[in-house]
């Protein structure tokens, strides 16, 4: 069962216009063989829990341009454990700030990959981490 | 265990339905000691199928039919499947998107399903996944599909309803509804209806239905124009909906779907039976030899002779 591939939901909470970044890495991530469930722009920490709770995915992945960050990323982590959802990876995509990044990590965001990563790494990373109970 | 799972799925949890949905799309063994309580504690809910060409508009039409049915009090339970790549395995699953002013409510549940290409498991696992939303109080059940492959049209017909969206746009679609949906077809919506061309289109297919043969054994399908967007005509559609809910029960309707799905499980359990027979790969080296035909490598596999 190890061997189905990995469900990862890309959603772009916040309120920026584009989500050309969030697409590439949801085509990337299929080449992969990854099952991408693709929600779109503009989603609330609230809508995305309830997807990943439905889709049971294993992991969430933001994409973050908007400097809400702090705000939006220990929201969607808390609110996806209130679902039981404890084993679920939660990674974001974005420019932030260092100081940031260890307040994140220590709110229970798995990992924060900065623009210049590439797909294999983040795939490679999602592999190595994703947990199934 | 099975009681304590089909307890929780009767009291609406959400986060047991989507495990077991998880394990039912992996094809996960657990889920066959389970199967008979999991269909006995279904509550009969309508399962309709929506199919047609990528892009019809089947997920926005979707997406207004759950607005309509929850304006009814109704609980939605949806299954969408998309395909994925043959060589990666991966996929993108989209339909969500076109239906997320839904996500945070609680009287919807929908799922996004990858194909993942198996010989006949998308059958299966779909049939399963409409059961498991059916323990859980979901109905209608929606089940969208990409009507492109054998196995989506099929998985159609395994609804009680299958709606077939359309969106002509270019004069030859119409032949390609012909050739091979409209087969499967309760009701067809010319989606799209904003766009000039689509009553020409409906006008042609009901016309083209009045006089093609070919379906003496059922009545036509309905033909509506709908505009999945604006949400023109979806009232009407979720009416056609449950108005044939009940010709889809009548007796030999259940009969003939009863047995489609019959001859698909025997098809799943011997097909997966004589690829476990040990004496497969030579079996197949001698097909492939041309040292034996393949009926009686089929029988001699099924018999576990080999
Ligand atoms: N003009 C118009 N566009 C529509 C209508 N329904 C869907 N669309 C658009 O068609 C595209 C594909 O829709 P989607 O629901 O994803 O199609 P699917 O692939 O069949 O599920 C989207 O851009 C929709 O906004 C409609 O009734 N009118
Ligand atoms: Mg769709």
């Amino acid at each position: 069962m190890t061997d189905t591939p990995i469900r990862i939901l890309i959603a772009k909470p916040g309120l920026d216009g584009h989500d050309r970044g969030a697409k590439v890495l949801a085509r990337g991530l299929r080449d992969e063989g990854f099952e991408v469930i693709y929600t779109g722009l503009r989603q609330t920490p609230e809508m995305i829990a309830d997807a990943a709770e439905q889709e049971d995915v294993d992991v969430v992945g933001l994409s973050i341009l908007s400097g809400a960050h702090m705000a939006l990323l220990p929201r969607t982590v808390e609110l996806l454990r209130e679902r039981g959802m404890d084993e679920v990876l939660v990674a974001a995509g974005g420019i932030i700030p260092d100081a940031d990044v260890t307040k994140l990590k220590a709110a229970g965001v798995a990992e924060i990959f900065g623009p210049g990563t590439s797909i294999g790494a983040i795939a490679r990373y999602f592999r190595e981490h994703v947990r199934r109970t | 265990m099975t009681h304590g799972l089909i307890e929780e799925l009767a009291s609406g949890a959400r986060r047991p339905l989507a495990r077991l949905l998880t394990r039912i799309e992996n094809g996960d063994p657990s889920i066959r000691p389970i199967l008979p309580e999991l269909f006995a504690s279904g509550h009969g809910a309508h399962v309709v199928g929506i199919t047609g060409p990528p892009g019809s508009g089947k997920s926005t039409l979707v997406n207004a039919l759950i607005g309509e049915w929850r304006r009814r009090g109704k609980r939605v339970g949806i299954l969408a499947v998309d395909p994925s790549s043959p060589y990666t395995r991966g996929a993108i699953l989209g339909d969500r998107i076109r239906m997320m002013e839904h996500a945070a409510d609680r009287d919807v549940f929908m799922r996004s399903m990858a194909a993942r290409g198996e010989l006949g498991g998308l059958a299966a696992t779909t049939w399963i996944g409409a059961a498991a939303l059916d323990a859980a109080g979901y109905d209608p059940i929606l089940i969208e599909t990409v009507g492109a492959g054998q196995s989506e049209v099929e998985i159609a017909r395994l609804a009680e309803t299958t709606v077939v969206v359309e969106a002509p746009e270019m004069g030859d679609e119409v032949q390609a509804i012909k050739a091979g949906l409209l087969e499967v077809a309760d009701i067809v919506a010319v989606n799209k209806g904003d766009r000039p061309g689509a009553d020409r289109a409906a006008r042609q297919l009901r016309a083209m239905m009045s006089t093609a043969g070919g379906r003496v054994e059922r009545s036509p399908p309905k033909i509506m124009v709908t505009t999945a967007t604006s949400g023109e005509g979806v009232t009407d559609l979720a009416d056609a909906i449950e108005a044939h809910r009940a010709a889809a029960r009548e007796p030999l309707a259940a009969r003939d779907r009863a047995a489609s799905q019959v001859r698909r499980a025997l098809a799943d359990l011997a097909g997966g039976r004589a690829v476990a027979n040990p004496a497969w790969d030579e079996t197949i080296q001698r097909v492939a030899e041309r040292q034996l035909d393949p009926l009686t490598a089929a029988e001699r596999l099924l018999d576990g002779v080999g």
